[in-house]
């Protein structure tokens, strides 16, 4: 369980996220949504202390983020996978050699069980074994994605982060990633955050929301939720599509 | 940002680059590859502009000291002195600002902007240490090596004037080119090589790692790591060159 509490952070003097308190549950899918410029991946890199907040607390687990020493932040950042927006795959390495990476450089294992592992990763996120040899320039975005995913989970982590982890691909392929983050939260018992606008991939696997606008925290709650909210800029953002439009007609006169 | 700002964040980040490696075993992977990167792929350009400019050199301290009173020897020896001192030292680092800065800032901002050092950091890597320190090494490492290839090569391209036309004579320039040699002025060329060395890459390197926007920010980054290793080059050609020859 991730808990964050009255997290404030600003830019050279511009608030980007004011008073955000969450919880962040283990073993499901905690979804943070929100417009473009709200300032989810500001609260995301926040939350893994890629950014030094202003004021507040980040506890994982009960150990405070901002007040451990250097040491302390190396040893959580093990037990911490995150996919980021672009993928981020390191581009002078190929496919396999980017998921063996983060364990050549922390696990203490034989070179064998090393490649092992990094086997294992690629085919549970459904890499096919032809691709290992092959840069990250000459495979697709969904592909780059996925080694991504396989690159995070490497580490058995306890944390896992995905930066809007389907932006730039096709609905199915989006499902497909959605489902195989889905799959994995449950499957080891991870705390995952997702960063996302898409309320389709919302609706199929987000079991904790958090919508935020203009770094504040506006809403949360669970997917059955959302079409009774209140809240008028989360119900603009949530209805922008027709088709959550007429969902949440249909909702209120099934008849 | 101010000047002072800048050269502690400088500094703040050779802290992190000069620790231990996270896994030697990693750094000795990234080592030879720089080696190759930086050094062994600056050979063709050095090559190129050392033996031009030694023939260049030679013709014209030729043609220009054209006095009866001067010793024959002389235009050997002025070429000689001016590749040890200035231009295997310095220009030729000055040329290697700009094709090696460019290298290092570039990749190294693409990195930053593509979240790849990001990645690195969220593992729990020294990005700093893990990206910067073999890049430095490598380079300084390698510099004494081009200087004394491009004072070689610069030397040979006076002597194929002296083969090739009739504006000096081979025997005159080879003697000129012995006379009279001062092995210090080797050594002040090679101390020079290693702090312009470290310059190039440990600057270049801070201003790809703080390269912050998209694409057109790598390139200024990259603009940037040139200009201002070339003017440190220059000052610390001045500053060098008046402790050691002033
Ligand atoms: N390093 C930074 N320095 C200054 N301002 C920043 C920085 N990073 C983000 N911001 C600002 O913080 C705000 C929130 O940005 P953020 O990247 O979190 O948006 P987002 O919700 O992730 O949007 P998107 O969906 O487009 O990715 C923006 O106004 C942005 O300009
Ligand atoms: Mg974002």
């Amino acid at each position: 369980m991730i808990e964050v509490k009255n997290i404030i952070k600003t830019f050279d003097g511009v608030p980007a996220l004011q008073d955000i308190s969450a919880v962040f549950e283990t073993g499901k899918v905690n979804m943070i949504i929100g417009q473009s410029g709200s300032g989810k991946t500001v609260l995301m890199k926040c939350i893994i202390g890629l950014h030094q907040i202003d004021s507040g607390c980040i506890e994982y687990d009960g150990r405070n983020l901002p007040k451990m020493k250097p040491q302390e932040i190396l040893m959580l950042r093990r037990e911490v996978g995150m996919l980021f927006q672009g993928a981020a795959l390191f581009d002078s390495m190929t496919v396999l050699e980017n998921v063996m990476y983060p364990l050549e450089m922390f696990a203490h294992e034989s070179k064998e069980e090393i490649r092992e592992r990094a086997y294992f990763c690629l085919r549970r996120v459904n890499l096919e074994e032809r691709s290992y040899d092959l840069y990250p320039s000459e495979i697709s975005g969904g592909m780059q994605k996925r080694v991504g995913i396989a690159r995070a989970i490497a580490l058995r982590p306890k944390y896992l982060f995905c930066d809007e982890p389907n932006s730039g691909l096709d609905p199915l392929t989006s499902m497909i990633i959605d489902d195989l983050i889905y799959e994995i939260t449950h499957e080891f018992n991870i705390t995952t955050i997702i960063n996302s606008h898409d309320m389709n991939s919302v609706m199929e696997i987000g079991e904790k929301i958090i919508y935020i606008e203009k770094g504040v925290k506006a809403w949360e709650g669970t997917k059955d939720e959302i079409f009774d909210a209140e809240n008028e800029s989360f119900n603009n953002f949530v209805f922008a599509s027709k088709l959550f439009k007429q969902l949440k007609m249909l909702k209120q006169n099934p008849y | 940002m101010n000047l002072f700002q800048e050269t502690g964040k400088y500094f703040l980040l050779m802290k992190r680059v000069f620790v231990q490696p996270d896994r030697s075993k990693m750094f000795f992977r990234q080592f030879p590859k720089e080696l190759d990167k930086l050094g062994l792929q600056s050979l063709p350009i050095v090559l190129i502009i050392s033996v031009f400019i030694g023939a260049i050199m030679t013709i014209q301290t030729k043609l220009n000291t054209e006095n009866p009173l001067l010793p024959t020897y002389s235009t050997g020896l002025v070429t000689r002195d001016t590749l040890l001192l200035e231009f295997s030292s310095t220009i030729m680092c000055l040329i290697l600002a700009g094709k090696v800065g460019s290298n290092i800032a570039s990749e190294i901002g693409t990195m930053r902007i593509t979240e790849q050092i990001d990645a690195l950091e969220i593992m729990g890597v020294n990005s700093a240490n893990y990206l910067i320190l073999p890049k430095i090494v490598a380079f300084v490492v390698m510099m004494p090596f081009l200087v004394i290839f491009s004072m070689a090569v610069g030397l040979i391209g006076g002597y194929l004037v002296g083969v090739f036309s009739d504006v000096i004579t081979v025997a005159d320039y080879l003697l000129g080119i012995q006379y009279a040699f001062n092995p210090f002025y080797v050594f002040y060329a090679m101390v020079k090589s290693l702090v312009f060395a470290f310059i190039i890459s440990s600057v270049s390197s801070y201003y790809g790692y703080y390269a912050y926007g998209g694409a057109l920010e790598v390139g200024k980054a990259s603009t940037n790591a040139v200009v201002n290793s070339s003017i440190l080059i220059l000052f610390f050609n001045l500053l060098i060159t008046n402790v050691m020859l002033g």
